[in-house]
């Protein structure tokens, strides 16, 4: 499956990078196309589809290339997405987050959020993947969806943000020199961080951590018989994982100006798991075309039907049974 | 007789009711192929597993090297030097020939928490991984998928990842298994090759092979170590007759 990952890309340049590149144009080309056409929501729906792929190809990491079935993403999303409403809305009302024992306030620049958004979530990825990592298959899927739905539960109850009415930013937070406000200059803001967290995700794919990481998939007795403890490098990866997913979230409070637990649900965590799924698991653009595919259904068929979701599982059903390669694997062939 | 590079010092594991291995005292020297034999069910899985670390004995040590490595894990033990193949062949399926090796050269070689070299053209790991699949007798499978190699091709690759490793000695759980003729005979050529360079621990059932190319033959059965010696003196041996070469003459 991502044997080629792992070597030098020279073998499979042509056809997968054709269809990458066709993927990262087509991306970007919906939302340019949309404001020539005077149709800012499209711009929209393309900045959900990148944030959401950039939570995939964290996902990815963990389910793709350590074949880590985590049911508890959302939990990372989540908290990413709180960091980010709690820090602005800290910032926007100069009330400090706490006074004791040092002050520590909000702020509204993402440049400072990002950072907290990411060490929050790979904070959580490690306490969640240092216990769940003691399962394996079934009851790995199991634990990590309790530690979501722990998460999930966690902030419905906790009422200083919101409860489970969520907590509105009502702005986006500021970047230096961007109007984030502006729709197209915010979707190149996480169309940006799409195009690095695939490029990370590449050189972590034919790094040591990767080879050990695709090992650990592949045959676990193996990799600690030459000497590789297999739960230190899920773990590893399973950080980086939730780390990416985190800032995923992050960009989504700011996209919609609102964080809500709906964000660390379990229908959240299933939809990352089914987007990277329908794109192709373990494959490097996997997560681009899933999301772009899922949004595109979500919108169409979410106009025409209420139970578009029922064509959705049709569809994953028909990767799962005919084509596992996803997406990717029909555009791209079968071998990454 | 120089420091055993093995030693397991009466090493006993149950399960259950069942006595797998009990009282095993064995050693591995330098320069030697010590071959460990015993009908199905004597216990010799067992004991490859409790050397090997994958399961804890109940009572007992293993020295390696001379240091005791009883509370170490697989892994541990793996870096210390101990290379190991599997009664069923286990690699990395997905993987090229050289992606299995360098994989045993990144174990044995500290750091898998590097992030940015793409390691397939990391000459400091594909260069010793060359050399060990070589010696393994694979030269020019290097990028041939694991999955696709023959059975023994399959066992040539095990043999290299644990040369890989730098092993200070080797654990081949039954590598004959499931050979032919040819493949036996070519797998035993190889073996005898490494005996100066490394020694190694053989669980066999092919009787030819243990008694061709072992120094020393210990004998197990219902998890106790009822005969060892040399091939000549296990062959003479009344008990070791009646339990296990009897059995199959």
């Amino acid at each position: 499956m991502t044997a080629a990952a792992v070597q030098a890309p020279a073998r499979r340049w042509s056809r997968e990078a054709r269809v990458n590149t066709a993927l990262s144009l087509g991306l970007l080309a919906v939302p340019l196309l949309a404001m020539a056409a005077g149709e800012p929501f499209w711009v929209t729906l393309a900045t959900r589809a990148a944030i959401l792929a950039l939570a995939g190809v964290g996902l990815n990491l963990a389910l793709g290339y350590g074949g880590l079935v985590s049911f508890g993403h959302a939990a990372f999303f989540g908290l990413g997405g709180y960091a980010a409403g709690v820090l602005a809305s800290h910032g926007m009302s100069g009330r400090p987050i706490v006074t004791w024992p040092l002050e520590i306030g909000g702020t509204t620049q993402m440049l400072a959020i990002w950072p907290v958004a990411v060490a929050a979530a790979a904070l959580g990825a490690l306490v969640i993947g240092a216990l769940s990592l003691r399962t394996t298959g079934v009851f790995f899927i199991m634990i990590t969806l309790a530690f979501g739905q722990m998460a999930f539960y966690f902030m419905v109850s906790w009422p200083a943000y919101g409860g489970e009415d969520g907590l509105p930013t009502y702005v986006r937070s500021r970047f230096p020199g961007v109007n984030t406000m502006a729709p197209l200059q915010f979707f190149a803001i996480a169309y940006g961080w799409l195009m690095l967290a695939l490029w990370l995700s590449w050189r972590i794919a034919g790094s040591r951590l990767g080879l050990a990481l695709q090992a650990a998939r592949q045959n676990r007795q193996r990799l600690a018989a030459v000497g590789i403890r297999p739960k230190s490098v899920l773990l590893g990866a399973f950080v980086l994982s939730g780390a990416l997913t985190g800032l995923a979230g992050a960009l989504y409070t700011d996209l919609n100006r609102f964080v809500s637990p709906a964000m660390l649900s379990w229908q959240t965590s299933g939809e990352l798991l089914v987007l990277v799924i329908l794109g192709g698991v373990g494959r490097l653009f996997g997560p681009v075309a899933g999301a772009m595919l899922f949004i595109a259904l979500e919108h169409l068929l979410g106009g025409i039907s209420d139970y578009w979701q029922f064509f959705l599982g049709a569809m994953l059903l028909m990767v799962v049974l005919f084509a596992r390669g996803g997406i990717m694997g029909a555009l791209a062939g079968r071998d990454g | 007789m120089a420091e055993p590079v093995l030693r397991a010092e009466r090493l006993s594991r149950g399960f259950g009711a069942l006595r797998a291995v009990d009282e095993v005292t064995l050693e591995l020297r330098p320069g030697e192929i010590h071959a460990l034999i015993g009908p199905n069910g004597a216990g010799k899985s067992t004991l490859i597993r409790l050397i090997a670390g994958e399961v804890r004995p109940d009572a007992g040590q293993v020295l390696l090297l001379g240091r005791d490595v009883s509370r170490l894990d697989v892994a541990r033990r793996a870096r210390m030097g101990l290379g190991r193949t599997f009664q069923v062949s286990s690699v990395a399926p997905d993987f090229s020939v050289l992606q299995n090796v360098a994989l045993a050269v990144l174990g044995s070689r500290g750091g898998v928490f590097g992030l940015w070299r793409n390691v397939m053209r990391d000459e400091a790991l594909t260069g010793p991984a060359r050399e060990a699949i070589a010696d393994a007798g694979l030269s020019g499978r290097g990028s041939v998928p694991a999955a696709a190699l023959s059975h023994g091709e399959r066992r040539k690759l095990e043999i290299a990842m644990a040369l890989a490793l730098q092993p200070r000695l080797l654990l081949l759980d039954e590598p004959m298994a499931g050979m032919g003729v040819e493949g036996a005979a070519e797998l035993g050529a190889l073996l005898s090759r490494l005996r100066t360079r490394v020694p190694i621990l053989l669980v066999e059932h092919d009787m030819d092979a243990v008694f061709a190319l072992s120094d020393r033959v210990s004998v197990l059965a219902e998890g106790r170590l009822i005969a060892s010696g040399t091939g000549a003196e296990i062959r003479a041996d009344a008990d070791v007759r009646r339990v296990y070469l009897g059995e199959a003459a």
